[in-house]
């Protein structure tokens, strides 16, 4: 292959793609009976239900955001100082383990009243639903990473004399770091549904405050049809968004020296 | 000679919980500035020895004296180099240089000045910012060198530091390393496979027996320093050569 003709292909296939769906789309809208086609708005539509809901679209997603980050940011503190406490011994591991294992297993609609109960329905309760079901990839990832540190690197850091924290702080955490990331890309896809859901479940409209998921259950029982497509396509930008922020300081942090990125200097 | 030796085992015994004996009483005294060569067939505890005088694992019984105290007390004066380059990939090679003495709480100052040396005493002066996933093999080892070197150790300790590297580059890093003997007086202990490289750096060659691992024989290495190219081409050095091989084969067929 052309090597120029590369990039080129990097942009136009995808957008090929696009077009596809969007021509099948329409092809699907317009091949159902007309009594039916409520079944599936065009794209037109979609659009047109994005713009006239705008306001209330934006500010639902603007109190989804906040309940996932502020879930998101606690799930990645609260793991890294729990993998740090995991990392300790496997007789930690074994006693910690199962019950995160039996929280990470409770369905998030299940565990929603329950948080109600304690912190009454809204952000409190999204965030903390979002926390519960994002920081269980980052536990395990993250206390994977490091328990798996070179032995030879630990061997080394001995013979120098180094001290516990030293060990930690200058080896295996840094050490971590790949796996923590990996987790930290599958929290972030977690996240923005995990606030979604809990928002359907515990969240609270009152002041404005209600997030996607109540957005899409007032449309839903409205039947506007063409809004509730346009708010998932706002929750898939939205998760779009948080994975691309994770990416990029993934790799801002990792591709100097991971082998998971190509080498860029020769 | 000074009369009391830098490195001094009694009677070493070594064995890892109920498992077969790895060192059976090994004795041997290395004086300041000896290049000793412990070679031998595999299983015969060499890389045994060396971990044992980094005091990274206990002894069985017997002694270890390094300028009269137990392994340790003397980590300080012991650098370690091994198979594996070891070094850490988030870091550059500067920094990895400079991971030995930031752990010892050497100010920033004196850490990057003892960077500069040793990394010009390797030749790698201008890879200073590169990771080490930009090196070649043998340019990796000579950062885990010039990092051993950075603690200004009397002992250095390594543990096949060439095995992995291909003949030339290996007989490039042996004259390299001698070199900068000549600069930095250390004592060397050196376990290898390969009796040219043996040969090549030491004063004193210990051949190892192994199940379990006793010291065969002392062989002395009399060609005079600095040893170059040419001193691969002498016959004393061919020799020397055939008659280590020799011995380490009549061990090896002695195990079989």
């Amino acid at each position: 292959m052309n090597p120029m003709s590369r990039p080129f292909l990097k942009l136009l296939l995808p957008a090929a793609t696009g077009a596809l769906v969007l021509a099948l789309w329409y092809a699907i809208h317009f091949f159902l009976s007309e009594d039916r086609r409520f079944l599936l708005p065009p794209p037109d539509a979609v659009l047109a239900a994005l713009r006239d809901n705008a306001p209330f679209l934006a500010r639902a997603a603007l109190n989804t955001s906040q309940g996932a980050l502020i879930g998101f940011g606690l799930a990645v503190v609260v793991s890294f100082a729990l993998s740090l406490l995991l990392s300790l011994s496997p007789l930690v591991r074994a006693s910690l383990y199962p019950y995160l294992m039996a929280l990470q297993l409770t369905p998030l609609p299940i565990l929603a009243p329950i948080c109600v109960i304690w912190a009454g329905a809204g952000l409190a309760s999204v965030s903390l639903l979002t926390f519960a079901i994002a920081f269980f990839p980052l536990v395990v990832n993250t206390t994977q990473g490091l328990i798996s540190t070179d032995r030879n690197l630990v061997e080394l850091f001995r013979l120098y004399g180094a001290g516990q924290w030293q060990q930690l702080f200058i080896l295996r955490v840094p050490a971590a770091l790949p796996y923590f990331f990996t987790g930290l890309r599958i929290a972030a896809t977690l996240a923005p549904i995990g606030a979604v859901v809990a928002d359907m479940n515990a969240g609270s409209s009152a002041g404005d405050g209600g997030g996607l998921g109540f957005q899409a259950i007032i449309y839903s029982s409205q039947a506007r049809y063409p809004a509730l497509f346009a708010t998932a396509a706002v929750t898939c930008v939205l998760g779009f968004v948080f994975n691309a922020v994770v990416l990029a300081v993934a790799w801002l942090a990792l591709h100097h020296w991971h082998d998971s990125y190509e080498r860029t200097d020769k | 000679m000074p009369a009391s030796p830098l490195v001094e085992f009694c009677d070493v015994t070594k064995r890892f919980g109920d498992g077969p004996i790895v060192l059976d009483r090994v004795s041997l005294a290395a004086q300041e500035g000896d290049f000793v060569s412990l070679i031998g067939p595999s299983g015969c505890g060499k890389s045994t020895v060396l971990r044992l005088l980094a005091g990274l694992s206990p002894l069985t019984a017997g002694t270890i004296a390094i300028d009269g105290m137990a392994p340790d007390a003397a980590a300080a004066e012991l650098a370690f180099v091994c198979l594996e380059p070891t070094l850490l990939p988030w870091l550059t090679v500067a920094h990895n240089v400079e991971v030995p003495q930031k752990l010892r709480g050497v100010p920033a100052v004196e850490r990057s000045a003892t960077r500069r040396h040793v990394l010009e005493l390797v030749r790698l002066a201008e890879k200073a910012d590169a990771y080490p996933r930009q090196l070649s093999g043998g340019q990796k080892m000579r950062v885990s060198i010039a990092r051993a070197l950075a603690l200004a150790p009397k002992i250095l300790l390594l543990d096949e530091p060439f095995g992995a590297l291909d003949e030339m580059t290996r007989e490039h890093l042996n004259e390299e390393l001698l070199a900068i003997r000549e600069k930095e007086a250390w004592t060397a202990f050196f376990v290898t496979h390969s009796v040219a490289e043996a040969v090549f750096l030491s004063n004193r060659v210990f051949v190892l027996s192994s199940h379990p691992g006793r010291i065969q024989r002392e062989i002395a290495v009399p060609l005079p320093y600095p040893r170059t190219e040419e001193t691969r081409l002498s016959p004393a050095y061919h020799e020397l050569v055939a008659n280590v091989s020799r011995v380490l084969r009549s061990v090896e067929t002695a195990a079989a």
